[in-house]
């Protein structure tokens, strides 16, 4: 019989012990370090595994594994009833837990993929989370068959009981679960129709709330190990700098200060008692950088940069359709108008940390990524020692919105310091203001678009030239095809508008900014730039912006599209009237295999002062795991997106960034929170993201309507910096 | 050496007198509920209350808070079961919930004032940032709060 030891639920206890109890881990753990204890704890925690995904305990409790990283987004709860829809379990009794980076590495890669972005964790394993469902009933169904000697078809799995039918006899799936565990997995199960589902598309209450109400959820800077020692960090305030000296000398006697440790870019401060003492010391440290050779790049040169790029007579084309030639030839309008996109931070809640204890016989990490496999890669390249002697710890991320996937530098240097100090766990921490001066950016975006009306006010043609940084270039070059980056694209390439002829280029303009991934990556700047500008045209023409998208969206692959539009346009009664000096503005975009659309109602008064009075978005993700979870996505989307239209802007000066804290780089609070109403749509059929797409439709719908309400196009962001007084 | 009453508690922490609360609770106490955000009093992840009034942790001298009673979110209740932390968990509210703990100690200090807020006094009260954008349950899970503390 297999009997698997799930590492990470020992990994887990471990911790929570080290947190919840503060000096309780001091007693447990041998002096050693966490092996042994881990080893203690696995020999008391045998459970079967009837898959590697499911562990049903002797008392009935199901303990399902999450193989991706809960940030927010639920997938610590949806990814569960995925397995259970299938499973025929009770749901009451399911527990979550994370899957074991090592014992996944050991294990051929048993998970898949631990990476969490792209809003993939659901539609990605859906249905290899589903068959691991379906396989252990199977394989639960046929221990009890085995057991009373009957044929396995007679025996039905439901609620964690297994039933045979034709005498009502039952056993329940902890009394079968070693049995079934020795059977073999079944490969093809056959899977539910989706009209039988009971688990799915139910809100469930999420597994991780009750913990993060009272505290005693443990994020990775959480992490409390004895004789930790805190590490705090200063990086080349110009990205591309490096270090050229410190004073170690100065800080030597200041309280708890160890060591002072120079990285090629960066310099570290490790003092005992806390990170504050580090902190302090770091403040206090004189240090000289070597600015290198973009000390002089500005914002100002950045746009111009841009500018460049829109003027170049050629760039690689990302689509062509038709001849707009003959068809601007003939126009009776063309409209033309440049747009802007700022670089923006992240900020999620939770700094950068990472936690790292080398000792001879491995290496422990506790960091706050969103890809556990590439932290362990990241860690054994650094410390040098094989995968294999790498243990990443998981934990729940306070926020990722895209800033941890590709880019744990962070992992990196906490893992160099702590190998310079083996035994002692190193916890660093980056303050705020390396967080937001030492992001991986929204990339800046300057778009050219053109556009030609027929005489009776219909499209007949759209060129658009894309001025924008690549974020795929540097580290993702299979996804550069022939110059263009097919990721930035996105939006105008795949837009799904009926125009006749169509022509797209994108010109790459790099600079030393270092771009990333941030909330719905290309689906934030480029809905914005094409939401505004068929709204322009649908003014040119003198339509209804709304009648004016439907006509352009009449094609079948424009179906769910058009469907999602007019779905959120009625809840938002579009047509309806509404009080005096509000105004309406609509968008649609499809992004990460969802449809969303949005209508925001807001006013603008004399002063220039804007009030968003109400936000509907809709989506339709084909099938919905969690509903209450895609609807916390969507609420939560306006927030960040509506906060990036309204504020969001991280400017360039002396080659660094301008902006350090939460003073300068302002957030939506909750007094300004409109009123939302989020419109779910599924229509099955398909598995789309939840995530990111709320954000596409977002900052176009708001600014669409500032149009309504003042007749001043916005056509750069954020919205701080415009007048908005009416005319 | 300082004296501090945290949840009750009596603690005596040896540390520097200008080493912020904020870091005593975490580094020195282990009581890690209470969080850092900013460092700068500007996004009150790290609210505590200090006899009974809301405090940003991050910016105050541990100093300060010597004598007075100090309360973290590991002292609002033990298992959950304050009325904000039972509305939070019924509206599903936090996202990543990093955050939370500091909204949760903002609004128990305002429904101690304010057993009613209406939603101009939550605006006031709770300035808190959140990046995953729960403020409508936020809003929604302390006007709960408050009507069960009203019922009894």
């Amino acid at each position: 019989m297999k009997q698997m030891v799930n590492m990470s639920r020992r990994s887990f206890l471990l911790r929570s012990a080290a947190v919840g109890g503060g000096l309780l881990l001091e007693v447990t753990l041998p002096k050693s370090g966490l092996a042994e204890a881990e080893q203690a704890s696995a020999e008391a925690e045998k459970i079967p595994e009837v898959t590697a995904w499911v562990l049903v305990r002797p008392d009935d409790t199901i303990v399902i594994r999450v193989a991706r990283v809960e940030m927010g987004q639920g997938s610590f709860t949806g990814l569960p009833m995925l397995v259970a829809e299938e499973l025929g379990c009770d749901w009451s009794k399911v527990q979550a837990e994370y899957a074991s980076t090592s014992e996944h590495l050991r294990r051929n890669r048993i998970f898949r993929t631990m990476l969490t972005g792209g809003s993939r964790s659901i539609r990605d394993s859906q249905e290899y989370l589903r068959t691991a469902g379906a396989a252990a009933r199977l394989m639960l169904t046929g221990a009890a068959a085995r057991r009373w000697d009957v044929p396995v078809a007679e025996c039905v799995a439901a609620n964690s009981l297994i039933t045979h039918s034709p005498t009502q006899r039952q056993v329940s799936f902890g009394a079968v679960a070693a049995e079934a565990a020795a059977l073999d997995i079944p490969e093809n199960p056959p899977l539910k129709d989706p009209a039988d589902w009971t688990i799915l598309g139910q809100p469930a209450r999420r597994f991780d709330i009750p913990d993060k109400v009272t505290g005693k959820t443990a994020f990775a800077i959480d992490t409390r190990l004895p004789g930790m020692v805190y590490a705090a960090i200063a990086q080349c305030p110009v990205f591309g700098g490096s270090l050229k000296s410190v004073d170690a000398k100065k800080i030597a006697d200041m309280r708890g200060v160890v060591k002072v440790v120079p990285l090629e870019d960066a310099v570290v401060v490790v003092a005992t008692e806390s990170w504050w003492n580090a902190q302090q010391a770091l403040r206090a440290l004189p240090i000289e950088w070597d600015f290198g050779e973009h000390a002089q790049v500005s914002s100002d040169s950045i746009l111009e940069f841009l500018r460049e790029g829109i003027q170049l007579e050629k760039a690689p084309v990302s689509r062509q359709e038709g001849d707009i030639d003959s068809a601007f030839a003939s126009a009776a309008t063309t409209i033309e108008a440049d747009y802007y996109a700022p670089y923006l931070e992240h900020a999620t809640m939770e700094p950068q940390n990472c936690t790292a204890l080398y000792t001879e016989q491995r290496v422990d990490v506790w960091a706050p990524a969103q890809n556990s496999e590439a932290t362990a890669a990241v860690t054994a390249e650094t410390a040098d020692v094989p995968v294999s002697r790498v243990e990443v710890h998981k934990v729940h991320l306070g926020g990722g919105f895209g800033r941890r996937g590709l880019y744990i530098e962070f992992v990196r240097q906490a893992v160099r310091i702590a190998k310079t100090m083996p035994g002692s766990p190193v916890q660093l921490i980056w303050s705020r203001e390396e967080d937001i001066q030492h992001g991986r950016y929204r990339p800046v975006a300057l778009v050219r678009m053109r556009a030609a009306l027929n005489a009776s006010g219909e499209p007949t043609a759209w060129t658009v030239r894309q001025a924008e940084q690549s974020i795929f270039s540097a580290v993702r070059p299979h996804l550069i095809r022939d110059g263009v980056d097919i990721v930035g694209v996105r939006t105008f390439a795949d837009a799904p508008y009926a125009f006749p002829n169509l022509h797209m280029e994108y010109a790459m303009r790099n600079t030393h900014v270092p771009p990333g991934p941030w909330r719905a990556v290309a689906h934030t700047h480029n809905p914005f730039f094409r939401e505004s500008f068929i709204d322009e045209l649908a003014h040119a023409a003198g339509q209804d912006p709304y009648q004016f998208r439907r006509t352009l969206l009449q094609t079948p692959q424009a179906s769910k599209d058009l469907a999602i539009l007019d779905a959120v346009a009625e809840a938002a009664g579009w047509d309806s009237p509404l009080p005096e000096g509000v105004h309406r503005g609509i968008a649609v975009q499809d992004s990460y295999g969802s449809y969303t659309a949005a209508v925001i109602e807001a006013s603008v008064n004399n002063e220039g002062e804007l009030t968003i009075h109400r936000v509907v978005v809709g989506i339709d993700c084909g099938y919905v795991a969690n509903p209450d979870s895609v609807r916390a996505q969507l609420e939560g989307s306006v927030v960040y997106g509506l906060t990036a239209a309204l504020y969001g802007e991280i400017t360039i000066k002396a080659g660094r960034v301008e902006q350090s804290n939460f003073h300068d780089y302002q957030m939506m609070r909750l007094a300004e929170m409109p009123t939302v109403e989020v419109v779910l749509k599924p229509t099955g059929g398909f598995w789309g993201g939840a995530g990111e797409p709320g954000m596409a439709p977002l900052a176009p719908a708001l600014c669409n309507a500032i149009f309504a309400a003042t007749g001043k196009r916005i056509r750069s962001l954020p919205l701080k910096n415009h007048d908005l007084r009416p005319a | 050496m300082i004296a501090l009453t945290v949840n009750g508690t009596e603690h005596s922490v040896d540390v520097g007198s200008d080493m912020r609360l904020l870091w005593v609770l975490r580094d020195i106490l282990g009581l890690t509920g209470t969080k850092f955000g900013c460092g700068m009093s500007l996004c009150g992840a790290c609210t505590v209350h200090l006899d009974g009034e809301p405090v940003r942790s991050c910016v105050m001298p541990v100093s300060i808070a010597a004598g007075k009673n100090i309360t973290t979110i590991e002292g609002l209740s033990t298992d959950g079961s304050h009325p904000l932390q039972q509305a939070w968990v019924a509206h599903q509210v936090p996202q990543c919930g990093y955050c939370q703990t500091g909204m949760i100690m903002s609004a128990a200090a305002l429904l101690k004032k304010n057993p009613q807020p209406s939603d101009a006094d939550i605006n006031e009260a709770v300035t808190n940032i959140c990046r995953c954008g729960t403020y409508a349950r936020i809003r929604a899970a302390i006007h709960m709060a408050a009507r069960k503390v009203e019922s009894g």
